[in-house]
């Protein structure tokens, strides 16, 4: 049981797995990349642009890992920086103002704990992520792709939809850190990664997200297309609803309600 | 994240209180040993002066006796204290861990909420309680601080809420993390009704508190030399394996960098809180 919830953390850590790229460029039709935050820099960690699902123009948003070593360290292995969360939001309100939808993929062990990352306000990027996202106008999809690190995963995740694939994990810490902290020892991870109900199977049941994706074929033609089409599908029932804000607030105002007693 | 506050070299976290027990001095009057100055300070020239020692350091305060301090006497009526978090993962050893700090502290949770006057001022009032487990934000926590600001919408008044947080509860996993958007998507609301909330931050506000509720404010303010910050200080230090800056993570390093608006050291809070207040009564609006 411990094993099998650690063995999902490994297989969300793996190079080979496709990374947030391998999303945009087979799913997507005429990806266009738009850089920077407009406030410091552009954070290659955080990629987003316009693109066409289908014969729909979307905002596409990724956390990048990247596969190769070169390419890890060049995106700052998908730990992003806050000008790269500023940069997604950026991006997200540029789309609702020309009424696309919004689709977010995210692989990221957690925001990037650095000294330049405090400086620039870490927290608060991600604080205003969180808080912009619950009112954008447009539909947000989130994919969670690989690894879901804490508050750095979830500033690219406040969605009407929340879908994980098979196994990637969600989690509010990693399995060491939660170890270390209390048991401090880092090597129980794998009893803190049971513990924590962090695959997609314990999200689901948690209520935290929708839908669970095959990873079947995992990298080919054949899943890129069963993606697109239940983004395409979703995006066109998320766009007739009238609700959307106000659905989008009770969705995280009803999660995790049986977690609390009141008296 | 947040949780790694926690992996702070003991000596930073010794001044919590939780360790720095007062010592008896011969004459019989107990004493705390403040961690600034290293002087001994009679606990009653501690209390007659909110637990500030006379070199300026700010000890760490209960939330009912920072409510005294800020709320105009008599005027604090709590609100949703049956809120208490449940055990959601059935996660090892949380449910006896908050059960001793319940009995410890005298709290249900780690935040105290309710409507209070402040200089006359009516206003919703959230204290975070550093002695329940540090302050750290689960399902009840983030219920708790949801409903205060849907309150504060409904009777359309302003918020002040004081921080202090080592984040997310980790034994409650993903629902902790969903507090963070569940708290942010509340003061959004409460922002959008053209409401006024004023977070202070005290010592340490870190984590998913500081990715949530305690950056969200209109006017940020922050006790001298509080911890500030997203990721815990030990953690980044082992990462980038470089040394820190001085004063890194202080309240004064966060306002130089501009995250918050003012220091406010303890004994002008109330006076500089009322003053705001009343600047936002809504008699002034265009």
């Amino acid at each position: 049981m411990n094993t099998a919830a650690f063995e999902r953390v490994k297989l969300a850590r793996d190079s080979q797995r496709p990374t947030g790229l391998d999303y945009i460029r087979n799913i997507f039709d005429g990806f266009i990349e738009l850089h920077g935050d407009r406030r410091f820099g552009d954070d290659p960690a955080i990629v987003g642009g316009i693109a066409m699902l289908g014969n729909l123009p979307v905002t596409v948003i990724a956390i990048e890992k990247g596969h190769t070593a070169k390419e890890r360290s060049f995106c700052n292995f998908g730990a992003p920086n806050p000008e790269g969360y500023r940069k997604a939001l950026r991006l997200m309100k540029q789309a609702e103002k020309f009424g696309r939808p919004v689709i977010c993929f995210v692989d990221t062990s957690g925001a990037y704990c650095g000294v330049g990352a405090e400086k620039r306000g870490q927290g608060q990027a991600i604080a205003e992520n969180l808080m912009e996202m619950s009112t954008l106008c447009v539909p947000i999809i989130s994919v969670l792709i690989g690894e879901g690190g804490s508050g750095g995963a979830l500033a690219l995740a406040v969605a009407d939809r929340v879908w994980m694939l098979q196994n990637s994990v969600y989690s509010v810490i990693s399995p060491e850190g939660c170890a270390s902290i209390l048991w401090k020892n880092a090597a129980k991870a794998e009893t803190a990664a049971s513990c924590l109900k962090l695959t997609a199977e314990d999200a689901k049941s948690l209520g935290v997200i929708e839908k669970i994706l095959s990873e079947k074929e995992i990298g080919k033609s054949e899943f890129y297309d069963r993606i697109r089409a239940l983004l395409a599908k979703e995006i066109e029932e998320l766009t007739e609803e009238p609700e959307l804000v106000g659905n989008r607030y009770d969705r995280f105002r009803s999660i995790g309600r049986t977690a609390v007693v009141k008296e | 994240m947040a949780l790694l506050n926690f992996l702070k070299p003991k000596n930073q976290l010794e001044e919590g209180g939780r360790t720095a027990a007062p010592v008896q001095r011969d004459d019989g009057e107990p004493e705390k040993n403040c961690p600034n100055c290293h002087k001994d300070i009679p606990l009653s020239r501690l209390w007659a002066n909110d637990l500030v020692c006379p070199c300026g350091h700010h000890f760490r305060m209960k939330a009912r006796q920072r409510i005294r301090m800020i709320a105009d006497k008599g005027s604090f009526r709590e609100l949703f204290s049956g809120v208490k978090s449940d055990n959601p993962l059935n996660f090892p050893g949380y449910k006896d861990k908050v059960e001793t700090v319940r009995a410890a502290s005298g709290e249900t949770e780690a935040v105290v909420c309710g409507t209070a006057m402040i200089g006359k001022q009516k206003c919703c009032l959230f204290v975070m309680e550093p002695y329940f487990m540090m302050g750290s934000m689960g399902s009840a926590v983030g219920e708790k601080i949801t409903l205060l600001f849907e309150y504060a919408v409904k009777y359309r008044l302003p918020v002040v809420g004081f921080t202090v947080s080592g984040g997310a509860r980790m034994q409650e996993g993903l629902l902790s993390l969903m507090q963070m958007a569940k708290t942010s998507a509340a003061v959004k609301r409460h922002s959008d009704a053209g409401l006024l909330y004023i977070a202070v931050l005290t010592d340490p506000t870190t984590g998913g508190v500081t990715a949530s509720f305690a950056m969200e404010a209109d006017i940020i303010l922050a006790e001298p030399n509080a911890t500030v910050g997203f990721a815990g200080a030990r953690v980044i230090e082992q990462t980038t394996k470089k040394a820190l800056p001085d004063g890194f993570q202080k309240a004064e390093f966060v306002l130089e960098h501009g995250f918050v608006d003012s220091i406010a050291p303890r004994g002008g809070q109330k006076k500089l809180l009322a003053e705001l207040l009343k600047m936002h009564d809504g008699r002034f609006c265009l």
